[in-house]
């Protein structure tokens, strides 16, 4: 970046000391990876409501009803603690990185704008929905739940394009540090904005699906086999598993889009140095003196999934600059985690569909039953790894190509006391939430008439 | 007016709102707070739960809202301001996480321990929110924040006597609007002696308030020249409307006009809210960098008005609805 001119606004020369800079970005990592989860559940919480709601409305069926009724005392909490978890992060665009904010906030600040919106209408109709169930009669209070799915899904798509927007800059051109001709639109729809949204919204429906499950997967391990569990189980899984081929896919297209527009992280995930055919794909392993060891190596893996194709030439490391290279390690074993957790829960959700065709019933198997248990762990620590590998595969650059995370910081003194101070706050947060949220399953199995007291 | 003053207009008015809504949810916590006991103090936090009820989430958007508008319409002053003032941003920031959050489990919680340490964390983050929120607003407006990245002085800019002016008197209108909406709730809820003790409160409020102001003009002017100078200039018809509005409001309180107390208390903040930047105006951050030198480009500034006046048709409606709903739920229901 050069030298800005006269009224040029914020050009961040001075970045912030090394331990500074490794703390907003421990404290972003923290802030949003505690959000996600949360985030999740908002997008996919709302279609498991309007089930459960729909169909106690039509049969009158009193399972059902008692499982929207428990569930929207959850998303009472949950949406709750979600909405102020990202107003911390919309706090720490600006608190921690400032250098992009004030730079380029005019082209990909848009995406947010709208994603602001989409959240103000959820919090409205979420309102309505948890507060107006005697009110309203059951179709009007039915269809008072639909634009929260609606504007839950715009929301993930629009903050996931702001994100794609950091992977694929478009929309502007630099011209001595400062923003000329933004492009809104032309931002927001940078080519990231279909990989990057569709593996995350059908995310958000698996972590959705598989959390709420895995609740009534242990009450089924402890012998609860009543209809109201099974139910309880059934219909989120169901949707999860339902999802997951359709990830797997989305997922296979997003690696795909990166060998074109962004080989570096692709090489960066695999663990790839040197450019050329006959790729292998490795799994696991540690990256160490530019190269992958202890890893389980396919040969010509990589260059089929890329290319279809031994032959097929991958992009590796050794074409970026070492100053810009990512850490490889935890970007290549996040990358195999998710993965292998995907394809985990793939196998899961055939087991159920086989044992249903057969048997009309969920296994009986403690093994499933265990592993249907930490499937909602598992799914949520999977989107995890999924953040991990597309945020630190691609460092250095906050945005790629063009701003560095270190000119993007803070460069004012002592964020890491921030970082510690927020770590006590969340691990607060988080033990709270937990307890709570046991605390309404506990309530619930001693009092099950109880009227939702959302 | 040109594209930026216009957002900069519908900013204000976003903040303006999050002021009176929002505000107010913050009062409710301030007069938990200060609601005794756990037992002879349950039926005042009863009512405050029930006025939070529905709202506070669609409240608290508001300040997302500004927050968004202010980075991409003007994406410098928010580097700035964010950067200098990251210590009470941060802190309110934790703030909101804690009153949120101990809110919604209070809400789920039945037993007193529980809702005792959620309430108390509840009570204690909507005093200090505003608070901080407050100190933000002073240190800006007594021109501490320069251009750029955290160029201001990481603890001057926030405490010093306009900032903590402006704390004080966030947290005295947040706990005033609070009182008011509270008599009329009470009033509502067919709890008049409950009303009897909230318009004591608001009186009080409005009393401590009033006199922060008077005793406030001493400090700007001897703190911040410039706002002082503003404020006595050209925003002076905004600030006398403001004194008038809030003598105004203590005769309705004192002949029991709850309904229409709200209306003049409500506007009796706004002209605060809006004196502020119109004693201030054309800076942003004064006293160097007016609003044009830090607005984004034109094309951006439009696509942000037409987004916003297409999501203000989706938004009103519902907001009336939900406003409606508020006021239809039982009082009892809420529980």
């Amino acid at each position: 970046m050069t030298t800005p001119t006269a009224p040029a606004p914020v050009v961040p020369f001075d970045p912030g000391g090394a331990a500074d800079l490794a703390a907003a970005r421990m404290q972003m990592a923290l802030s949003l990876g505690w959000h996600i989860v949360l985030a999740c559940l908002g997008v996919g919480m709302p279609a498991l409501l309007l089930y459960t709601r729909w169909r106690a409305i039509r049969t009158g069926d009193p399972d059902h009803l008692r499982l929207a009724h428990q569930w929207a005392r959850a998303v009472g909490v949950l949406f709750a603690v979600g909405a102020v978890s990202g107003t911390i992060l919309s706090f720490e665009m600006g608190l921690l990185w400032p250098g992009l904010m004030g730079v380029y906030g005019e082209v990909f600040g848009f995406p947010f704008m709208l994603e602001g919106f989409a959240f103000f209408l959820e919090a409205i109709f979420i309102g309505i929905y948890l507060y107006a169930w005697n009110l309203l009669p059951p179709r009007v209070h039915l269809l008072s739940g639909v634009p929260v799915l609606i504007a839950g899904v715009a929301s993930a798509f629009f903050v996931v394009s702001a994100n794609a927007w950091m992977n694929q800059p478009r929309g502007f051109v630099l011209e001595n540090g400062r923003v000329t001709r933004p492009s809104p639109w032309e931002a927001m729809f940078n080519p990231a904005t279909p990989p990057q949204t569709i593996h995350m919204i059908l995310a958000a429906f698996m972590v959705s699906g598989f959390l709420t499950a895995s609740v009534y997967a242990v009450g089924l391990l402890r012998g609860r086999r009543d209809r109201y569990h099974r139910l309880g189980f059934s219909v989120p899984f169901t949707l999860a598993a339902v999802v997951t081929p359709f990830q797997i896919l989305a997922g296979d297209y997003a690696a795909r889009f990166l060998a074109e527009y962004q080989p570096t992280k692709l090489a960066a995930m695999e663990g790839l140095h040197r450019t050329g055919s006959h790729a292998p794909l490795t799994v696991g392993g540690v990256y160490v003196d530019d190269r992958l060891r202890y890893g389980l190596e396919i040969p010509n893996g990589l260059s089929l999934l890329v290319g279809y194709s031994p032959d097929a030439v991958v992009q590796g490391l050794d074409r970026t600059p070492p100053a810009d290279r990512p850490p490889v390690t935890p970007v290549h074993l996040c990358f195999d985690l998710m993965v292998g957790i995907g394809f985990l829960l793939l196998l899961l959700g055939l087991w159920l569909a086989v044992n249903w065709w057969l048997r009309r019933e969920i296994p009986r198997s403690r093994l499933f039953l265990w592993l249907a248990a930490a499937a909602g762990a598992l799914s949520a620590i999977a989107v995890e790894a999924g953040w991990v590998v597309t945020e630190v595969g691609r460092q250095p650059w906050t945005v790629y190509g063009k701003l560095r995370t270190s000119e993007a910081v803070n460069p004012a003194p002592g964020l890491w006391l921030g970082f510690v101070f927020l770590t006590v706050i969340y691990v607060i947060l988080t033990v709270s939430t937990v307890y709570v949220l046991r605390y309404l399953v506990r309530r619930e199995r001693g009092a099950p008439q109880e009227r939702v007291a959302a | 007016m040109d594209p930026a003053q216009i957002l900069l207009a519908v900013m204000w008015v976003g903040l303006t709102l999050y002021a009176v809504l929002g505000g107010a949810d913050f009062g409710g916590g301030f007069w938990d707070l200060l609601a005794g006991r756990s037992g002879p103090g349950m039926p005042q936090r009863r009512l405050i739960e029930h006025s939070l009820g529905p709202v506070w989430e669609a409240n608290h958007v508001w300040l997302i809202f500004v927050l968004v508008v202010l980075w991409t319409g003007f994406p410098p002053v928010f580097a700035a301001v964010m950067s200098t003032l990251y210590i009470p941003l941060t802190l309110a920031a934790v703030g909101i996480i804690a009153r949120g959050a101990a809110y919604a489990f209070r809400k789920s919680s039945t037993q007193l321990w529980q809702q005792r340490l959620f309430g108390g964390a509840f009570a204690l983050s909507s005093v200090l929110t505003p608070f901080f929120l407050g100190t933000v607003a002073g240190g800006i407006a007594s021109g501490r924040v320069p251009p750029g990245l955290a160029e201001g002085d990481l603890i001057e800019s926030w405490i010093n006597p306009t900032s903590l002016l402006g704390g004080v008197l966030a947290v005295g209108v947040c706990a005033y609007l609070a009182a008011v909406y509270l008599c009329d709730d009470a009033v509502r809820a067919g709890l008049p002696e409950m009303a009897e003790a909230f318009r004591r409160r608001a009186l009080a409020a409005a009393l401590v308030v009033g006199a922060l102001a008077l005793g406030g003009i001493a400090v700007l002017n001897a703190d911040a020249p410039l706002l002082f100078a503003g404020l006595t200039g050209r925003a002076l018809p905004l600030v006398l409307a403001g004194a008038v509005l809030g003598v105004v409001s203590l005769l309705l309180l004192r002949l029991r006009r709850y309904l229409l107390v709200r209306g003049s208390a409500v506007l009796a903040v706004a002209t605060v809210v809006w004196g502020w930047p119109m004693a201030q105006y054309p800076y942003m951050l004064p006293p160097g960098t007016p609003y044009r030198q830090a607005a984004a480009q034109p094309v951006v500034l439009t696509t942000v008005l037409v987004v916003t006046a297409v999501g203000a048709l989706l938004l009103i409606p519902s907001i009336v609805w939900l406003l409606i709903i508020q006021h239809r739920l039982p009082y009892e229901e809420s529980h």
